[in-house]
């Protein structure tokens, strides 16, 4: 057991430079890898209008497209591999998928893709998450989809898919 | 008639809370020893008044009376009866209910132990913790009350979620995380009376660990069952994504942890009082924004089926907790003065310090990566997330060097050593840690991540096993009774020093369990026709064909997949999607083969109009040494924490004067 501090050496300038030196250093270090780190790995949640409007920084960021599964794009291999439009009701874009659909991914059902867009104008993916919700219908003619709303659905049973 | 009688259980316990809690701060400022002796009684009705309100409660959900709101929400005729039994938490109303009984008991127990102990500060700690059974209280008697009448109650229910019916797990994680988060309120309540009384003498400090102890192993094991729990039943091959919900579990559990250390220091040097404090009030805040994280559905998750409007009831709650703690600190905490101070950079107490820094250090990793988004969406109105990488990227150097430091610290001595000493204790651990990465190198493991983790690892492995048995081979060495006996010390007098490095050695199997789970995970998607076989890794994976079961509250489609290596047939598993009846949405199960070295993992996507097999199948190597870990973790400290019988007291202290824990470590 120590006693109190009057009985101890001082502290050597070296040892408390040493220390605060390096406290400061490890502090700064954290602080800028933290927000460097928190800048380079935000997920965006988009619609097909969204994407088109960032398209500059689209290409190699991680989104989340949400939107609906437009009629008649569905093209599966049969395997593993699988393309199909993503649609708001204003803008499309072309989905490539590496994976099995889920049982429920069907035409006009709400999805959210994870991935990023390509240089060659596709978005690619490896993950697909399906709405379970009966609410997300192909809206009106004319009317956009809710993709606020479908995020918070699908997402709610993401890890389920 | 059983909605009012709940409700009316709830107030009185409210009242007791609020009275007590009133006399217990009259108690303290005016030492008066009959207002503390009635805080006392105040806390049994309190937990007795808790505990009756859900037992109320199961009655209520076993007999279907569904004028019960609660029981309207959540029950169901055509539910297992376990699964009416555990529906008392699986929705919000009820887990809040829950959680007061849990606080009731928590409550109770310290009371009841600290009866003859520190009386000069109970008056607060007591105080404390009443204060937050009033919250508690309140809570569940207005903005989450469960009680409430339902006038024209309908004949059945929608039951539970079925997510939560799916697997056995779900029975235990979420008891075990509110056994951790609510204890944390006695260790919290016992900070604060440290700075009220303005001193954190061994008494107190003695309380302090125990309470924090039991609570963080319970918070331990909680965590990990939901990461098992996730493995099991979700079938997207892992057990941890870095969900907001997840995080708000870890982020208690790191200072916690920390915490659980730093008391060490303080009762070894009289170091870090004012540290550990804030760390221990840091814990009870996270704790208490965890929940509120976790139950008003600010977050979109798999926890979100619990959403509600309690949100700013808790934001409140937590906001005050915030103040309150903060003013407490910057008031007293110059009278928790330190005993000395740290005399060496190679002894064990800086790497106590080094260690607690990675812990903060991680926590606000953690904490930043979690409430960022919803930063950016209440000021900018842009959905976000932060993504996993910006964990993985974080996590993994702090993880490493918290390892390393996990073999580094015990390894030094307290206090001061020579060169020659620091590098005698610290050069030869280096040898296991070189061997067990360069078997991996061997192996074909190019992850330098993996091999830094796996290095650091071994040099913590050789370093713990050694200061584990490091009393035995003392006594031996002294020639001081036989062998038996010097084994025997390790469960009596060094019990605790035993049972923490029993501990590290838990950590170590799930560190390695964690780094080579997440660098050698192989997954494979396909589409199998019936008949057809795949690859995986060493396996054939063979679709055999698929059935359709009827159970009475559910229908399963089950695909039967063989395994098999070599030729040979290992078993059959059986990945399958369960359709409940009172749902629309099919929830699947995998099927997980489990092997020491490694799990097969399958998980059935769909079946086709063709009746062919969608499959998604992982190779996961060494997760189960995850929840072996674990329980050698919560083993640990269960025999750190258990309190030593007199008995062995006496015949250690006969048998050994030198060997006891101040000599050996």
């Amino acid at each position: 057991m120590s006693t109190a501090d009057a009985s101890l050496p001082p502290i050597s300038r070296n040892t408390r430079l040493f220390a605060i030196g390096a406290l400061a250093v490890a502090a700064t270090a954290f602080a800028v890898i933290t927000f460097g780190g928190l800048g380079e790995n935000l997920v965006y949640y988009w619609n097909p209008t969204d994407l088109k409007a960032n398209a500059s920084k689209a290409v190699g960021a991680t989104i989340r497209l949400g939107g609906l599964v437009a009629p008649g794009t569905i093209d599966f291999d049969g395997t593993n591999r699988l393309a199909f439009s993503v649609t708001d009701g204003k803008e499309q874009v072309l989905v490539k998928a590496t994976g099995v659909p889920p049982a429920m991914f069907r035409e006009n059902i709400g999805v959210v893709v994870e991935g990023t867009m390509t240089t060659e104008g596709h978005f690619t993916s490896s993950r697909l998450m399906v709405s379970h919700d009966n609410e997300y219908r192909v809206p009106e003619d004319g009317k956009p989809v809710d993709t606020e709303a479908l995020f918070k659905s699908v997402l709610a049973a993401e890890e389920n898919q | 008639m059983i909605a009012y009688l709940g409700q009316t259980l709830v107030l009185l316990a409210l009242l007791s809370a609020a009275a007590g809690s009133v006399l217990a701060f009259t108690a303290g400022v005016r030492h008066s020893e009959d207002a503390l002796r009635w805080t006392r009684r105040l806390v049994y009705a309190f937990a007795a008044l808790m505990i009756g309100a859900n037992l109320l409660m199961e009655f209520a959900l076993l007999t279907h009376d569904f004028s019960v709101s609660y029981v309207a929400q959540v029950g169901s005729r055509a539910t297992p009866t376990w699964v009416t039994i555990v529906s008392l938490w699986s929705s919000l109303e009820g887990s809040i209910l829950f959680w007061g009984a849990v606080l009731g008991l928590y409550l109770a127990a310290a009371t009841w132990w600290s009866r003859n102990r520190h009386p000069e500060v109970m008056p607060w700690a007591l105080g404390t913790m009443l204060a937050c059974a009033v919250f508690f209280s309140f809570l569940i008697a207005g903005p989450a009350n469960p009680f409430h009448h339902v006038a024209n109650p309908l004949a059945d229910g929608p039951g539970a979620n079925p997510l939560l019916q799916n697997h056995l797990l779900m029975v235990i994680h979420p008891p075990t995380l509110y056994l951790g988060y609510v204890g944390m309120t006695v260790p919290f309540a016992f900070a604060v009376a440290a700075l009220m009384g303005g001193r954190l003498g061994p008494d107190l400090l003695k309380s302090l660990r125990l309470w924090l102890l039991v609570p963080w192993a319970f918070l331990t094991m909680g965590i990990v069952l939901g990461g098992w729990w996730a493995y099991e039943v979700l079938g997207w091959g892992g057990y941890w994504a870095w969900d907001p919900v997840e995080n708000a579990s870890l982020l208690p559990w790191l200072t916690a942890t920390a915490a659980v250390h730093s008391i060490l220091v303080v009762e070894r040097k009289g170091l870090l009082k004012g540290w550990t404090v804030t760390l221990v009030l840091s814990t009870f805040l996270l704790t208490i924004l965890g929940t509120f994280m976790t139950r008003s559905g600010v977050f979109n998750s798999v926890h979100s089926f619990t959403q509600s409007d309690i949100g700013p009831t808790f934001l409140g709650f937590l906001a005050f907790g915030l103040i309150f703690s903060v003013l407490l600190l910057a008031a007293r905490m110059s009278l928790l003065e330190s005993d000395g101070r740290i005399e060496d950079v190679k002894s064990r107490e800086t790497f106590f310090l080094v260690q607690n820094l990675i812990f903060v250090a991680l926590t606000f990793t953690v904490l930043i990566g979690t409430v960022f988004p919803l930063i950016v969406e209440a000021v900018k109105g842009v959905q976000i997330s932060v993504g996993e990488p910006y964990f993985n990227r974080m996590a993994l150097p702090l993880g490493v060097a918290l390892l390393f430091v996990m073999g580094v610290g015990p390894a030094l001595p307290w206090g001061k050593a020579t060169k020659a000493e620091a590098l005698r204790a610290l050069v030869p651990p280096a040898a296991s840690g070189l061997v067990l990465a360069l078997v991996a190198f061997v192996f074909g493991v190019r992850s330098t991540w993996l091999l830094l983790t796996l290095f650091a690892g071994g040099y913590t492995l050789q370093v713990t096993i050694k200061e584990m048995f490091l009393p035995v081979q003392r006594r031996l060495a002294s020639g001081r009774g036989s062998a038996g006996q010097a084994f025997g010390s390790l469960l009596g007098a060094g019990r605790r020093r035993f049972g923490a490095y029993v501990a590290h050695l838990g950590v170590v199997m799930v560190f390695i369990a964690i780094g080579v789970s997440s660098t050698q995970k192989v997954t494979h998607e396909t589409t199998l026709p019936e008949g057809a076989s795949t690859q995986l890794g060493a396996y054939t994976l063979t679709y055999l064909g698929s059935e359709e079961r009827v159970e009475p509250h559910r229908r399963a489609t089950v695909a039967k997949v063989a395994l098999s290596k070599g030729g040979e047939r290992i078993t059959v598993l059986e990945p399958r999607m369960n359709h409940y009846f009172t749902r629309r949405e099919p929830i699947g199960t995998p099927a997980v083969h489990t092997t020491l070295l490694g799990d097969v993992y399958l998980s059935m996507m769909s079946i086709d109009d063709q009746g062919r097999l969608g499959l998604r199948a992982f190779l996961e190597p060494m997760v189960v040494w995850l929840w072996i870990g674990t329980a050698v973790i919560v083993l640990g400290a269960a025999l750190a924490m258990w309190p030593r019988g007199s008995t062995s007291r006496v015949t250690a202290r006969a048998a050994a004067p030198a060997t006891t824990e101040e000599a050996a470590t």
